[in-house]
């Protein structure tokens, strides 16, 4: 197999996060790091995780095909995805998703002839007060237009690596896939980098601008006693279910 | 652009509570988290009873933020105690319902105030463990979240006898990885056991047989991190924000056709036209048309409802959820049915296919949906579609099946007409393709994303 001794030393780290007996919850990192080395879901992959965690490798498989972020065939060094879920596609995000079709040749899922990137659309990426938005392996851009989104694909083919709006500067998919199995970012800037957009603080910049907070709170309000000291039952044991 | 401010009475509705931190540019530093009263609320629960703390939480009247609106003290008093068990607490952090944008941004600048709330309420209902299930695409707010763990594994505030307290605490960040489904909490225990994300019979119910079979708590982003506000401030305080049944301040996440979209942390109960006025109003040019409550799973209401107030049981009243407070607003520049068809199409995309009403009814709704914006919708597709929703409301296993339902009947109550204009020709076709034909491109695209549903 050709999983390197980190990658095995790294599995057993992701293993111990874990309780006794309970290794399987190792799965999904796992297979994140194994997107970290091979790019995607390999055969190798597959049974590296099923021989960390002594399952078979079909049920690594029936894991594996289910989720949408781990890749079935080698993925670019760029996944660029694209929100197209209503709000997005309502204020542009189809036309930028049609735009990176039309310049990179490549449809869903599909990846660039030499390798670099990959396209996909998406369902809605929790950024909607941002719409239209797009990410570059996971890193967000916000209120894109087509001719963005393109330049965008062009500076990553230029080998520029740009920043984010509101995360860091991009990283191969690799490398991400790295972080998504639980290891820190060790790039400087990766945690620092990042400030919340005019979105995020449009209620706060309302409230400051106007001078209102919220009245009566007084940290040290006690904490009312439900029982007197000494008595140990528990509490509500014979509530109804929900 | 000049906009008229918004009158006084939207204005009293801002409750900057849990969002007032993200202010301050770097208070997910732990040192400046501190300095902005952080980690006072947990060294005040540890001198607490835990089961003081639970009753402070229902007295509070908190309501779980991730859509359903349980009352999360309620939930964590079902802990079976002294049953010898671990306990788990599991954040639901999987944030994926159309729409929602509230509890990213809250990770992203304020990690601390969810590991702070976290800490309190492990301890109330007795659980060692903690996981955070962040969805996968969030690596920006992960990578906050970790960091904000090992800075208060360094400072005492996780690990072993927290502040000298005797109490133990682990939290795991867990990265899922591309699955909506996931965020459905048996499915979300299921995935975090190393499986396919697919939703658990109930009963039994996660309270008793959660995680690894024991009694588990799952809560909502939001919810956990409301926790450390009321432990200081105290139930009454919290009560002084939303309504009798609501009870607290609720982020409200404001996108689409106006001027100013984002975050606004406002009691529970502002109504949309106050949160259309908070915003900036419409966007130029724009008329209010149809918009959601809380999420694409939320029946969607129309420019009648302006002043309906958006908490649970207002929205209730009008046939409709509060859900997670994801108010997406269009207007007639917007297409109603092109956004219906869109939305069927997330959901047939996300079913996990463990049920035949919810795997089935999606991908033939999302056929027929098509058909209609090819110009080739028959007058009994109206039916067709209303009936599917009745096989599946209700009759799936899980309530993603149910939610599917909500954009196309309530679109078709209130927007019957939109539809009509298609069928029967009034209105130029979207798409080319002759669905009805059934040999059409789209269904081998249905067929394909069938496939990779499962
Ligand atoms: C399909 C589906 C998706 C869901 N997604 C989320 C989610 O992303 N985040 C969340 O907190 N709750 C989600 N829920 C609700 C959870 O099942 C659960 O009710 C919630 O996490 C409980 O927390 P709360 O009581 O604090 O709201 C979803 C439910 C369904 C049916
Ligand atoms: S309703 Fe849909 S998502 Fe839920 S169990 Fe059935 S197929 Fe899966
Ligand atoms: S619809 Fe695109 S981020 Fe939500």
């Amino acid at each position: 197999m050709t999983f390197s001794e980190s990658t095995r030393e790294r599995a057993r780290e992701i293993v111990a996060r874990y309780p006794e007996g309970r290794q399987r919850s190792a799965l999904l990192p796992l297979l994140h790091l194994v997107q970290s080395e091979e790019g995607y879901i390999s055969p190798d992959g597959i049974a590296f995780c099923a021989s960390v965690l002594g399952v078979t490798k079909a049920e690594v498989s029936a894991v594996a095909t289910f989720y949408t972020m781990y890749k079935r065939t080698p993925t670019g060094e760029w996944l660029i995805s694209v929100c197209t879920n209503t709000m997005c596609a309502s204020k542009g995000g189809e036309a930028a998703y049609q735009a990176l079709v039309e310049y990179l040749g490549v449809e869903h899922d599909g990846t660039t002839p030499d390798g670099k990137i990959t396209l996909e659309h998406a369902e809605c990426l929790a950024a909607c007060d941002y719409a239209p938005v797009m990410t570059v392996n996971h890193e967000y851009f916000d209120e894109v237009t087509p001719d963005m989104a393109v330049e965008l694909a062009k500076q990553l083919q230029a080998g520029e690596r740009p920043v984010s709006g509101r995360g860091a500067r991009l990283c191969g998919f690799k490398e991400i896939s790295l972080q998504l199995a639980g290891f820190p970012d060790e790039r400087r800037g990766a945690i620092t980098d990042g400030l919340p957009g005019e979105p995020t603080l449009a209620g706060n910049r309302l409230a400051e601008r106007h001078g209102i907070s919220v009245a009566g709170f007084d940290p040290d309000t006690p904490i009312p006693a439900t029982r007197p000291a000494g008595d140990a039952g528990g509490a509500g044991k014979e509530e109804a279910k929900p | 652009m000049n906009m008229p401010d918004p009158s006084p009475a939207a204005l009293r509705k801002l409750a900057p509570v849990l969002t007032k931190r993200w202010l301050s540019p770097d208070a997910w530093r732990i040192d400046v988290y501190e300095q902005l009263d952080g980690y006072m609320a947990l060294r005040k629960a540890l001198t607490a009873d835990p089961d003081d703390l639970i009753a402070l939480v229902k007295a509070a009247g908190l309501r779980g933020r991730g859509g359903a609106g349980f009352p999360a003290g309620l939930k964590w008093q079902f802990i079976p105690q002294n049953d010898g068990k671990p306990h788990y607490l599991v954040v639901n952090a999987d944030e994926g319902e159309p729409g929602t944008c509230k509890d990213l941004p809250l990770m992203m600048a304020d990690p601390h105030s969810l590991i702070e709330g976290i800490i309190i309420a492990s301890y109330a209902i007795r659980a060692n463990r903690a996981f955070i299930y962040i969805r996968g695409e969030a690596v920006h707010a992960a990578r906050r979240l970790r960091n904000a763990v090992s800075e208060a594994t360094s400072l005492g505030y996780l690990g072993t006898d927290i502040l000298g307290s005797g109490f133990d605490l682990d939290v795991v960040v867990h990265s899922g990885a591309g699955a909506y489904i996931c965020g459905e909490e048996t499915a979300l225990l299921e995935s975090l056991e190393g499986r396919r994300g697919q939703p658990r019979l109930r009963p039994p119910f996660p309270a008793t047989h959660g995680l690894y079979a024991s009694p588990t708590v799952v809560n909502n982003v939001e919810t956990i991190a409301s926790v450390p506000y009321i432990v200081l401030g105290g139930a009454a305080w919290f009560r002084s924000m939303g309504t009798e049944k609501s009870p607290g301040p609720k982020i409200y996440s404001v996108s689409g056709r106006v001027h100013r979209p984002g975050q606004y942390e406002c009691s529970l109960g502002v109504t949309l036209g106050e949160l259309i006025e908070l915003a900036g109003g419409m966007a130029e040019g724009h008329q209010l048309k149809f918009w959601t409550p809380g999420g694409s799973s939320t029946p969607m209401l129309t420019a009648e409802h302006i002043h309906v107030p958006l908490d649970f049981e207002g929205m209730a009243s009008v046939g409709t959820m509060l859900g997670t407070t994801a108010v997406q607003v269009f207007s007639d520049a917007d297409d109603v049915v092109y956004a219906t068809y869109r939305w069927i199409k997330f959901y047939h995309h996300e079913s996990c296919g463990k049920c035949t009403p919810c795997r089935e009814g999606n991908y033939w709704m999302v056929r027929i949906l098509r058909r209609i914006l090819s110009g080739a919708g028959r007058p009994e597709d109206l039916d067709l579609l209303l009936d599917t929703c009745g096989n599946l409301l209700g009759r799936s296993f899980c309530a993603l099946g149910d939610g599917a339902t909500s954009p196309v009947t309530s679109s078709i109550k209130y927007f019957r007409q939109d539809y009509l204009d298609y069928i029967e020709g009034r209105r130029e076709p979207i798409f080319q393709d002759a669905a009805a034909s059934g040999s059409s491109s789209e269904a081998t695209d249905a067929e394909a994303e069938l496939a990779g549903a499962r």
